[in-house]
Protein backbone atom coordinates (compact mmCIF):
# COMPACT_ATOMS: atom_id res chain seq x y z
CA UNK A 1 0.00 0.00 0.00
CA UNK A 2 1.34 3.48 -1.29
CA UNK A 3 0.03 6.97 -0.46
CA UNK A 4 -1.54 6.51 -3.99
CA UNK A 5 -4.14 3.92 -3.09
CA UNK A 6 -5.52 6.38 -0.08
CA UNK A 7 -7.29 8.00 -3.49
CA UNK A 8 -9.34 5.17 -4.29
CA UNK A 9 -9.73 3.61 -0.85
CA UNK A 10 -12.19 6.39 0.69
CA UNK A 11 -11.61 7.09 4.55
CA UNK A 12 -13.45 5.16 6.86
CA UNK A 13 -14.56 8.33 8.98
CA UNK A 14 -16.55 9.69 5.88
CA UNK A 15 -18.60 7.06 5.44
CA UNK A 16 -21.42 9.13 7.11
CA UNK A 17 -23.05 6.42 9.09
CA UNK A 18 -23.04 6.12 12.89
CA UNK A 19 -25.29 7.94 15.77
CA UNK A 20 -26.32 11.34 14.97
CA UNK A 21 -24.62 11.37 11.39
CA UNK A 22 -27.10 14.08 10.05
CA UNK A 23 -25.41 16.67 12.07
CA UNK A 24 -22.14 14.89 13.47
CA UNK A 25 -19.48 14.37 10.93
CA UNK A 26 -16.99 12.19 12.73
CA UNK A 27 -15.40 11.70 15.87
CA UNK A 28 -11.87 11.58 17.12
CA UNK A 29 -9.75 10.76 20.09
CA UNK A 30 -6.18 11.68 20.58
CA UNK A 31 -3.85 10.87 22.61
CA UNK A 32 -0.02 12.46 23.62
CA UNK A 33 2.06 10.27 24.77
CA UNK A 34 6.27 10.51 25.57
CA UNK A 35 9.04 8.37 26.51
CA UNK A 36 10.11 8.66 29.69
CA UNK A 37 13.61 10.83 30.22
CA UNK A 38 14.07 11.21 26.41
CA UNK A 39 14.18 14.50 25.33
CA UNK A 40 11.05 16.07 23.57
CA UNK A 41 11.11 16.62 19.97
CA UNK A 42 11.43 20.37 20.44
CA UNK A 43 15.14 19.91 22.64
CA UNK A 44 15.55 16.75 20.99
CA UNK A 45 18.94 16.29 18.37
CA UNK A 46 19.29 14.28 15.77
CA UNK A 47 20.32 11.39 17.67
CA UNK A 48 17.43 11.19 19.91
CA UNK A 49 14.88 11.80 17.49
CA UNK A 50 16.13 9.02 15.30
CA UNK A 51 16.44 6.92 18.53
CA UNK A 52 12.50 7.35 19.37
CA UNK A 53 11.46 7.04 16.08
CA UNK A 54 13.37 3.28 15.98
CA UNK A 55 11.72 2.32 19.11
CA UNK A 56 8.43 3.67 18.65
CA UNK A 57 8.28 2.16 14.98
CA UNK A 58 8.69 -1.47 16.01
CA UNK A 59 6.67 -0.84 19.29
CA UNK A 60 4.07 -0.53 16.94
CA UNK A 61 4.64 -3.22 14.70
CA UNK A 62 3.91 -5.71 17.79
CA UNK A 63 0.61 -4.61 17.74
CA UNK A 64 -2.47 -6.24 15.49
CA UNK A 65 -4.07 -2.98 14.11
CA UNK A 66 -1.12 -2.11 12.49
CA UNK A 67 -0.60 -4.89 10.66
CA UNK A 68 -1.29 -3.83 7.79
CA UNK A 69 -0.21 -0.23 8.75
CA UNK A 70 1.75 2.39 6.26
CA UNK A 71 5.14 4.26 7.65
CA UNK A 72 5.78 7.95 6.09
CA UNK A 73 8.86 9.33 6.36
CA UNK A 74 7.76 12.48 6.62
CA UNK A 75 11.18 13.84 5.41
CA UNK A 76 11.42 11.38 1.98
CA UNK A 77 7.56 13.20 1.16
CA UNK A 78 7.28 15.82 -1.09
CA UNK A 79 5.46 19.00 -0.76
CA UNK A 80 1.90 17.57 -2.01
CA UNK A 81 2.31 14.34 -0.83
CA UNK A 82 2.50 16.19 2.44
CA UNK A 83 -0.48 18.59 2.52
CA UNK A 84 -2.58 15.05 0.81
CA UNK A 85 -1.92 13.63 4.60
CA UNK A 86 -3.34 17.14 6.21
CA UNK A 87 -6.35 16.84 3.85
CA UNK A 88 -7.01 13.42 5.17
CA UNK A 89 -6.84 14.68 8.50
CA UNK A 90 -4.62 11.78 9.22
CA UNK A 91 -1.55 14.65 10.71
CA UNK A 92 -1.21 18.31 11.55
CA UNK A 93 0.40 21.17 9.51
CA UNK A 94 2.58 21.46 12.54
CA UNK A 95 4.29 17.64 11.22
CA UNK A 96 4.14 18.50 7.72
CA UNK A 97 6.89 21.52 8.18
CA UNK A 98 10.40 20.84 9.65
CA UNK A 99 10.41 17.04 8.57
CA UNK A 100 13.48 16.05 9.97
CA UNK A 101 13.27 12.88 11.94
CA UNK A 102 9.09 13.00 11.85
CA UNK A 103 7.21 9.92 10.74
CA UNK A 104 3.44 9.33 10.22
CA UNK A 105 2.02 5.62 10.51
CA UNK A 106 -1.33 4.61 9.18
CA UNK A 107 -3.57 1.93 10.14
CA UNK A 108 -5.60 0.41 7.73
CA UNK A 109 -8.63 2.17 6.59
CA UNK A 110 -7.46 5.17 8.21
CA UNK A 111 -9.12 4.52 11.67
CA UNK A 112 -5.61 5.09 13.60
CA UNK A 113 -2.85 7.22 12.68
CA UNK A 114 0.77 7.89 14.98
CA UNK A 115 2.33 10.75 14.37
CA UNK A 116 5.64 10.26 15.55
CA UNK A 117 8.20 13.22 16.89
CA UNK A 118 5.45 16.00 16.25
CA UNK A 119 5.39 18.06 19.51
CA UNK A 120 5.35 14.91 21.35
CA UNK A 121 7.02 11.29 21.01
CA UNK A 122 3.59 10.04 20.15
CA UNK A 123 0.51 11.57 18.71
CA UNK A 124 -2.19 8.68 18.36
CA UNK A 125 -5.30 8.97 17.20
CA UNK A 126 -8.59 7.27 16.12
CA UNK A 127 -11.28 8.56 13.93
CA UNK A 128 -14.88 7.66 13.97
CA UNK A 129 -17.75 8.33 11.63
CA UNK A 130 -20.77 9.88 13.35
CA UNK A 131 -21.03 10.77 17.45
CA UNK A 132 -18.74 8.05 18.42
CA UNK A 133 -16.25 8.55 21.02
CA UNK A 134 -16.56 5.64 23.06
CA UNK A 135 -16.01 3.87 20.50
CA UNK A 136 -12.96 5.71 19.11
CA UNK A 137 -11.73 5.55 22.47
CA UNK A 138 -11.40 1.77 23.46
CA UNK A 139 -9.86 1.32 19.92
CA UNK A 140 -7.14 3.68 21.18
CA UNK A 141 -7.28 2.73 24.62
CA UNK A 142 -6.04 -1.17 23.85
CA UNK A 143 -3.15 0.68 21.40
CA UNK A 144 -2.53 2.46 24.37
CA UNK A 145 -2.47 -0.19 26.71
CA UNK A 146 -0.33 -2.27 24.04
CA UNK A 147 2.11 0.30 23.50
CA UNK A 148 2.48 0.79 27.33
CA UNK A 149 3.58 -2.76 27.84
CA UNK A 150 6.37 -2.32 25.56
CA UNK A 151 7.66 1.36 26.08
CA UNK A 152 7.95 3.61 29.35
CA UNK A 153 5.60 6.23 29.02
CA UNK A 154 6.82 9.59 31.01
CA UNK A 155 3.89 9.34 33.68
CA UNK A 156 3.79 10.54 37.34
CA UNK A 157 1.30 9.37 39.82
CA UNK A 158 -0.32 12.83 40.81
CA UNK A 159 -0.06 14.90 37.09
CA UNK A 160 -0.59 11.58 34.96
CA UNK A 161 1.16 11.48 31.36
CA UNK A 162 3.62 14.37 31.00
CA UNK A 163 3.58 16.40 27.75
CA UNK A 164 5.35 18.81 26.30
CA UNK A 165 2.81 21.70 26.77
CA UNK A 166 1.31 21.97 30.26
CA UNK A 167 -1.93 22.21 28.79
CA UNK A 168 -2.12 18.50 27.95
CA UNK A 169 -0.75 17.16 30.97
CA UNK A 170 -2.94 13.98 32.68
CA UNK A 171 -5.06 11.92 30.42
CA UNK A 172 -2.90 13.95 27.70
CA UNK A 173 -6.40 13.44 25.83
CA UNK A 174 -8.10 15.52 23.47
CA UNK A 175 -11.77 14.48 22.28
CA UNK A 176 -12.92 16.35 18.94
CA UNK A 177 -16.42 15.72 17.33
CA UNK A 178 -16.77 17.48 13.90
CA UNK A 179 -20.60 19.09 13.61
CA UNK A 180 -22.35 20.77 10.50
CA UNK A 181 -24.24 23.42 11.60
CA UNK A 182 -25.76 25.03 8.36
CA UNK A 183 -29.30 25.87 10.32
CA UNK A 184 -27.87 27.62 13.35
CA UNK A 185 -25.84 29.75 11.03
CA UNK A 186 -28.46 30.78 8.65
CA UNK A 187 -31.05 31.51 12.01
CA UNK A 188 -28.25 34.02 13.10
CA UNK A 189 -28.01 31.63 16.37
CA UNK A 190 -24.19 30.00 16.25
CA UNK A 191 -22.25 32.79 18.09
CA UNK A 192 -24.19 32.63 21.39
CA UNK A 193 -23.73 28.78 20.94
CA UNK A 194 -20.02 29.12 20.41
CA UNK A 195 -19.60 31.53 22.93
CA UNK A 196 -21.45 29.06 25.61
CA UNK A 197 -19.02 26.58 24.84
CA UNK A 198 -16.20 28.12 25.25
CA UNK A 199 -17.35 29.21 28.83
CA UNK A 200 -17.21 26.14 29.62
CA UNK A 201 -13.95 25.37 28.26
CA UNK A 202 -14.34 23.64 24.93
CA UNK A 203 -12.56 24.76 22.06
CA UNK A 204 -14.51 25.29 19.02
CA UNK A 205 -12.05 25.44 15.50
CA UNK A 206 -12.29 24.79 12.10
CA UNK A 207 -11.76 21.97 9.59
CA UNK A 208 -8.68 21.97 9.65
CA UNK A 209 -8.42 22.17 13.17
CA UNK A 210 -6.02 25.01 15.09
CA UNK A 211 -6.05 27.80 13.62
CA UNK A 212 -8.09 27.47 10.91
CA UNK A 213 -11.82 29.55 10.04
CA UNK A 214 -15.06 27.62 10.17
CA UNK A 215 -16.18 27.02 6.62
CA UNK A 216 -19.03 25.53 5.03
CA UNK A 217 -20.35 25.51 8.59
CA UNK A 218 -18.07 22.46 9.92
CA UNK A 219 -17.10 23.13 13.70
CA UNK A 220 -14.62 20.78 15.40
CA UNK A 221 -15.68 21.05 19.43
CA UNK A 222 -13.13 19.85 21.03
CA UNK A 223 -11.97 19.48 25.21
CA UNK A 224 -9.33 21.74 26.72
CA UNK A 225 -9.04 20.48 30.13
CA UNK A 226 -6.95 17.11 30.10
CA UNK A 227 -5.88 16.74 33.85
CA UNK A 228 -8.20 16.51 37.31
CA UNK A 229 -11.20 14.16 35.40
CA UNK A 230 -10.88 10.44 33.58
CA UNK A 231 -10.79 9.81 29.76
CA UNK A 232 -14.48 8.53 30.13
CA UNK A 233 -15.80 11.39 32.22
CA UNK A 234 -13.84 14.07 29.65
CA UNK A 235 -15.82 11.88 26.95
CA UNK A 236 -19.42 12.25 28.49
CA UNK A 237 -19.03 16.02 29.27
CA UNK A 238 -18.05 16.37 25.67
CA UNK A 239 -20.94 13.95 24.27
CA UNK A 240 -23.49 15.60 27.14
CA UNK A 241 -22.22 19.05 25.21
CA UNK A 242 -22.38 17.67 21.52
CA UNK A 243 -26.14 16.46 22.27
CA UNK A 244 -27.07 19.91 23.32
CA UNK A 245 -25.86 21.19 20.30
CA UNK A 246 -27.01 18.70 18.26
CA UNK A 247 -30.34 19.83 19.50
CA UNK A 248 -30.38 23.10 18.98
CA UNK A 249 -29.05 22.48 15.17
CA UNK A 250 -32.34 20.22 14.97
CA UNK A 251 -34.43 22.74 16.49
CA UNK A 252 -33.18 25.42 13.90
CA UNK A 253 -33.40 22.72 10.71
CA UNK A 254 -37.11 22.39 11.90
CA UNK A 255 -37.76 25.70 12.17
CA UNK A 256 -36.57 26.42 8.59
CA UNK A 257 -38.51 24.02 7.22
CA UNK A 258 -41.54 25.15 9.09
CA UNK A 259 -41.23 29.17 8.67
CA UNK A 260 -39.22 29.17 5.28
CA UNK A 261 -39.28 25.69 3.23
CA UNK A 262 -39.63 27.52 -0.14
CA UNK A 263 -36.72 29.78 0.40
CA UNK A 264 -34.57 26.73 2.08
CA UNK A 265 -35.25 24.80 -0.97
CA UNK A 266 -34.36 27.38 -3.26
CA UNK A 267 -30.79 27.96 -1.39
CA UNK A 268 -30.56 23.95 -1.71
CA UNK A 269 -31.11 23.09 -5.18
CA UNK A 270 -29.64 26.58 -6.31
CA UNK A 271 -26.08 24.90 -4.54
CA UNK A 272 -26.66 21.83 -6.34
CA UNK A 273 -27.34 23.54 -9.51
CA UNK A 274 -24.08 24.97 -9.39
CA UNK A 275 -22.36 22.24 -7.96
CA UNK A 276 -23.58 20.12 -11.13
CA UNK A 277 -23.17 22.68 -13.76
CA UNK A 278 -20.27 24.93 -12.91
CA UNK A 279 -16.93 24.70 -14.75
CA UNK A 280 -14.42 26.73 -12.52
CA UNK A 281 -14.98 26.80 -9.01
CA UNK A 282 -12.62 27.76 -5.57
CA UNK A 283 -12.26 25.22 -3.04
CA UNK A 284 -14.34 27.84 -0.43
CA UNK A 285 -17.17 28.39 -3.15
CA UNK A 286 -17.36 24.41 -3.40
CA UNK A 287 -17.11 23.68 0.29
CA UNK A 288 -19.48 26.60 1.47
CA UNK A 289 -22.05 24.78 -1.66
CA UNK A 290 -21.46 21.33 -0.52
CA UNK A 291 -22.70 22.42 3.18
CA UNK A 292 -26.13 23.44 1.54
CA UNK A 293 -26.78 19.84 -0.61
CA UNK A 294 -25.49 18.02 2.89
CA UNK A 295 -28.44 20.06 4.39
CA UNK A 296 -30.77 18.92 1.93
CA UNK A 297 -29.67 15.25 2.30
CA UNK A 298 -30.47 15.60 5.66
CA UNK A 299 -33.72 17.32 5.90
CA UNK A 300 -34.73 15.06 3.08
CA UNK A 301 -35.07 17.67 0.89
CA UNK A 302 -32.41 15.89 -1.69
CA UNK A 303 -33.64 12.63 -2.19
CA UNK A 304 -31.07 11.39 -4.90
CA UNK A 305 -27.29 11.82 -3.78
CA UNK A 306 -25.97 9.87 -0.77
CA UNK A 307 -24.34 11.48 1.87
CA UNK A 308 -21.11 9.70 1.83
CA UNK A 309 -20.74 11.36 -1.55
CA UNK A 310 -20.95 14.76 -0.12
CA UNK A 311 -18.43 13.58 2.87
CA UNK A 312 -15.32 12.31 0.07
CA UNK A 313 -16.09 15.28 -2.13
CA UNK A 314 -14.82 17.47 0.84
CA UNK A 315 -11.79 15.98 0.76
CA UNK A 316 -10.89 15.39 -2.90
CA UNK A 317 -11.68 19.22 -3.93
CA UNK A 318 -8.59 20.57 -1.75
CA UNK A 319 -5.43 21.29 -3.30
CA UNK A 320 -3.16 18.38 -2.57
CA UNK A 321 -5.89 15.46 -3.26
CA UNK A 322 -7.11 17.52 -6.99
CA UNK A 323 -3.01 16.96 -8.11
CA UNK A 324 -2.32 13.59 -6.43
CA UNK A 325 -5.68 12.36 -8.79
CA UNK A 326 -4.54 14.44 -11.90
CA UNK A 327 -0.87 13.08 -11.17
CA UNK A 328 0.41 15.89 -12.06
CA UNK A 329 1.06 19.44 -10.57
CA UNK A 330 -1.57 21.71 -11.15
CA UNK A 331 -1.74 25.63 -10.77
CA UNK A 332 -4.66 27.33 -8.32
CA UNK A 333 -6.65 27.92 -12.26
CA UNK A 334 -6.02 24.95 -13.41
CA UNK A 335 -7.23 23.47 -10.35
CA UNK A 336 -10.80 25.10 -10.29
CA UNK A 337 -11.28 23.42 -13.40
CA UNK A 338 -10.54 20.14 -12.37
CA UNK A 339 -12.30 20.51 -9.26
CA UNK A 340 -15.28 21.31 -11.03
CA UNK A 341 -15.05 18.30 -13.61
CA UNK A 342 -14.50 15.91 -10.80
CA UNK A 343 -17.68 17.66 -9.03
CA UNK A 344 -19.39 17.10 -11.82
CA UNK A 345 -18.82 13.32 -12.32
CA UNK A 346 -19.47 13.09 -8.34
CA UNK A 347 -23.22 14.31 -8.61
CA UNK A 348 -24.05 14.29 -12.16
CA UNK A 349 -23.89 10.74 -12.73
CA UNK A 350 -27.43 10.19 -10.45
CA UNK A 351 -30.23 11.52 -13.03
CA UNK A 352 -32.25 13.85 -11.36
CA UNK B 1 -9.34 48.99 36.47
CA UNK B 2 -8.37 51.20 34.09
CA UNK B 3 -5.35 50.44 31.06
CA UNK B 4 -2.22 52.14 32.08
CA UNK B 5 -1.51 53.65 29.05
CA UNK B 6 -4.43 54.70 26.88
CA UNK B 7 -6.29 55.32 30.47
CA UNK B 8 -9.58 54.95 28.84
CA UNK B 9 -10.33 50.82 28.47
CA UNK B 10 -10.79 48.80 31.24
CA UNK B 11 -6.90 46.88 32.39
CA UNK B 12 -7.68 42.84 31.30
CA UNK B 13 -3.57 42.16 30.91
CA UNK B 14 -1.93 42.58 34.68
CA UNK B 15 1.79 42.07 34.16
CA UNK B 16 4.03 42.18 36.69
CA UNK B 17 7.88 42.50 35.78
CA UNK B 18 10.87 41.47 37.69
CA UNK B 19 14.02 43.39 36.55
CA UNK B 20 17.32 43.54 39.14
CA UNK B 21 15.29 41.84 41.54
CA UNK B 22 12.71 44.85 41.20
CA UNK B 23 9.33 44.04 41.02
CA UNK B 24 7.02 46.48 38.88
CA UNK B 25 3.64 45.90 37.68
CA UNK B 26 1.40 47.41 34.93
CA UNK B 27 -1.72 47.16 34.14
CA UNK B 28 -3.29 46.82 30.28
CA UNK B 29 -6.22 46.95 27.95
CA UNK B 30 -5.97 44.02 25.06
CA UNK B 31 -5.24 46.62 22.39
CA UNK B 32 -2.30 48.39 24.60
CA UNK B 33 -0.97 45.03 25.65
CA UNK B 34 -0.95 44.28 21.78
CA UNK B 35 0.67 46.92 20.88
CA UNK B 36 3.45 46.32 23.14
CA UNK B 37 3.44 42.94 22.23
CA UNK B 38 7.08 43.16 20.58
CA UNK B 39 8.33 44.57 23.71
CA UNK B 40 6.24 41.86 25.96
CA UNK B 41 7.24 39.04 23.93
CA UNK B 42 10.28 38.70 25.97
CA UNK B 43 8.78 39.31 29.36
CA UNK B 44 5.53 37.09 29.00
CA UNK B 45 6.43 34.07 28.51
CA UNK B 46 4.61 31.97 26.02
CA UNK B 47 3.76 29.64 28.99
CA UNK B 48 1.82 32.64 30.34
CA UNK B 49 0.09 33.13 26.98
CA UNK B 50 -0.98 29.40 26.81
CA UNK B 51 -2.63 29.70 29.82
CA UNK B 52 -4.46 32.56 29.19
CA UNK B 53 -2.09 33.71 33.03
CA UNK B 54 -1.49 37.19 32.64
CA UNK B 55 -0.79 37.51 36.07
CA UNK B 56 1.75 34.86 35.65
CA UNK B 57 5.22 36.88 36.81
CA UNK B 58 3.48 37.30 41.18
CA UNK B 59 4.34 33.86 40.80
CA UNK B 60 7.61 34.10 40.40
CA UNK B 61 8.75 34.95 43.94
CA UNK B 62 12.10 35.58 43.47
CA UNK B 63 14.81 35.73 40.76
CA UNK B 64 15.90 31.95 41.49
CA UNK B 65 13.29 30.20 40.43
CA UNK B 66 14.12 31.19 36.63
CA UNK B 67 17.55 29.56 37.56
CA UNK B 68 16.25 26.01 38.44
CA UNK B 69 17.56 23.75 35.76
CA UNK B 70 16.34 19.86 34.79
CA UNK B 71 19.50 17.78 35.21
CA UNK B 72 18.36 15.51 32.51
CA UNK B 73 18.33 18.00 29.72
CA UNK B 74 19.25 21.09 31.00
CA UNK B 75 16.64 23.14 30.45
CA UNK B 76 15.94 26.10 32.72
CA UNK B 77 12.64 27.58 34.28
CA UNK B 78 13.34 30.48 32.52
CA UNK B 79 13.09 28.74 29.24
CA UNK B 80 10.52 26.97 29.67
CA UNK B 81 8.52 30.17 30.08
CA UNK B 82 9.73 31.66 27.29
CA UNK B 83 8.96 28.98 24.94
CA UNK B 84 6.04 27.27 26.37
CA UNK B 85 7.23 23.76 25.99
CA UNK B 86 9.30 21.40 28.56
CA UNK B 87 12.65 19.80 27.54
CA UNK B 88 11.53 16.31 28.97
CA UNK B 89 9.68 14.15 31.60
CA UNK B 90 12.38 15.18 34.40
CA UNK B 91 11.40 19.28 33.90
CA UNK B 92 8.19 17.95 35.73
CA UNK B 93 9.74 16.79 38.88
CA UNK B 94 12.44 19.76 38.61
CA UNK B 95 10.14 22.69 38.50
CA UNK B 96 7.62 21.02 40.45
CA UNK B 97 6.54 23.85 43.00
CA UNK B 98 5.83 26.27 39.82
CA UNK B 99 4.50 23.29 37.31
CA UNK B 100 1.59 22.76 39.98
CA UNK B 101 0.48 26.32 40.54
CA UNK B 102 0.79 26.39 36.00
CA UNK B 103 -1.18 23.28 36.14
CA UNK B 104 -3.86 24.34 38.76
CA UNK B 105 -4.70 27.62 36.34
CA UNK B 106 -4.47 25.54 33.30
CA UNK B 107 -7.12 22.82 34.19
CA UNK B 108 -8.48 24.00 37.31
CA UNK B 109 -6.92 21.31 39.43
CA UNK B 110 -3.47 19.14 39.56
CA UNK B 111 -4.76 15.57 40.26
CA UNK B 112 -4.85 13.35 37.30
CA UNK B 113 -7.82 10.74 37.63
CA UNK B 114 -7.41 8.79 34.61
CA UNK B 115 -5.46 6.04 33.67
CA UNK B 116 -1.66 4.49 34.25
CA UNK B 117 0.18 3.17 32.04
CA UNK B 118 0.93 -0.78 32.29
CA UNK B 119 4.98 -0.79 32.76
CA UNK B 120 5.91 1.61 35.02
CA UNK B 121 9.51 2.81 36.17
CA UNK B 122 10.59 1.61 39.55
CA UNK B 123 11.02 5.16 40.77
CA UNK B 124 7.25 5.72 39.43
CA UNK B 125 6.41 2.50 41.06
CA UNK B 126 7.19 3.29 44.21
CA UNK B 127 5.36 6.48 44.34
CA UNK B 128 2.23 4.73 42.79
CA UNK B 129 2.87 2.65 46.78
CA UNK B 130 3.27 5.68 49.18
CA UNK B 131 0.66 5.44 52.01
CA UNK B 132 -0.28 8.92 51.12
CA UNK B 133 -0.82 7.76 47.53
CA UNK B 134 -2.62 4.47 48.27
CA UNK B 135 -4.88 6.47 50.46
CA UNK B 136 -6.02 8.54 47.73
CA UNK B 137 -6.99 5.36 45.40
CA UNK B 138 -8.64 4.31 47.79
CA UNK B 139 -10.53 7.32 48.02
CA UNK B 140 -11.25 6.87 44.17
CA UNK B 141 -11.87 3.29 44.35
CA UNK B 142 -14.55 3.56 46.92
CA UNK B 143 -15.73 6.60 44.79
CA UNK B 144 -15.95 4.36 41.93
CA UNK B 145 -17.99 1.60 43.92
CA UNK B 146 -15.10 -0.63 43.02
CA UNK B 147 -15.31 -2.05 45.90
CA UNK B 148 -12.59 -5.21 45.88
CA UNK B 149 -9.98 -2.84 44.64
CA UNK B 150 -10.37 -0.98 47.58
CA UNK B 151 -10.48 -3.78 49.53
CA UNK B 152 -6.92 -4.72 48.07
CA UNK B 153 -5.67 -1.78 48.36
CA UNK B 154 -6.96 -1.42 52.29
CA UNK B 155 -4.86 -4.16 52.67
CA UNK B 156 -2.10 -3.02 51.51
CA UNK B 157 -2.04 0.55 53.31
CA UNK B 158 -2.46 -2.13 56.62
CA UNK B 159 0.52 -3.96 55.69
CA UNK B 160 2.78 -0.68 54.95
CA UNK B 161 1.36 0.65 58.40
CA UNK B 162 2.41 -2.48 60.22
CA UNK B 163 5.86 -2.88 58.94
CA UNK B 164 6.47 1.10 59.26
CA UNK B 165 5.40 0.30 63.32
CA UNK B 166 7.59 -2.58 63.45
Amino acid sequence: MNLEDFLYHPSEWLKGTGPHSNIVMSSRIRLARNLSKQPFPNKANRKNLMDTLEVVEAALKMINYFNEAVIFHIHELDNVDRRFLVERHLMSHEHATSPEGKALVVSKEEVLSVMINEEDHLRIQAMQSGLNLTEAWNVINSVDDSLSNQLEFAYLPDWGYLTACPTNTGTAMRGSVMLHLPALVMTKQINKVLAAIAKLSFASRGFYGEGTQASGNFYQISNQVSLGHSEEEIIQNINGLIRQVIEQEEQARQALLIQNRPMLEDKIFRSLGILRNAHIISSQETVELLSMVRLGIDVDIIKDIDRKNVNELLIMIQPAHLQKIDGKKLSSSARDIKRASIIREKLGATAL
Amino acid sequence: MQCDICGKKKATVHLTEIVDEQMSEMHLCEDCAKEKSVQMEQQFGLADLLAGLTDFGKQVKSVEAVKIECSNCGMNYDDFRKFGRLGCSECYPAFREQLGTLLKKIHGSNRHHGKAPIKMSAVVKEKMETIEELRYQLQQAIENESFEKAAEIRDKIRELEQQKNS
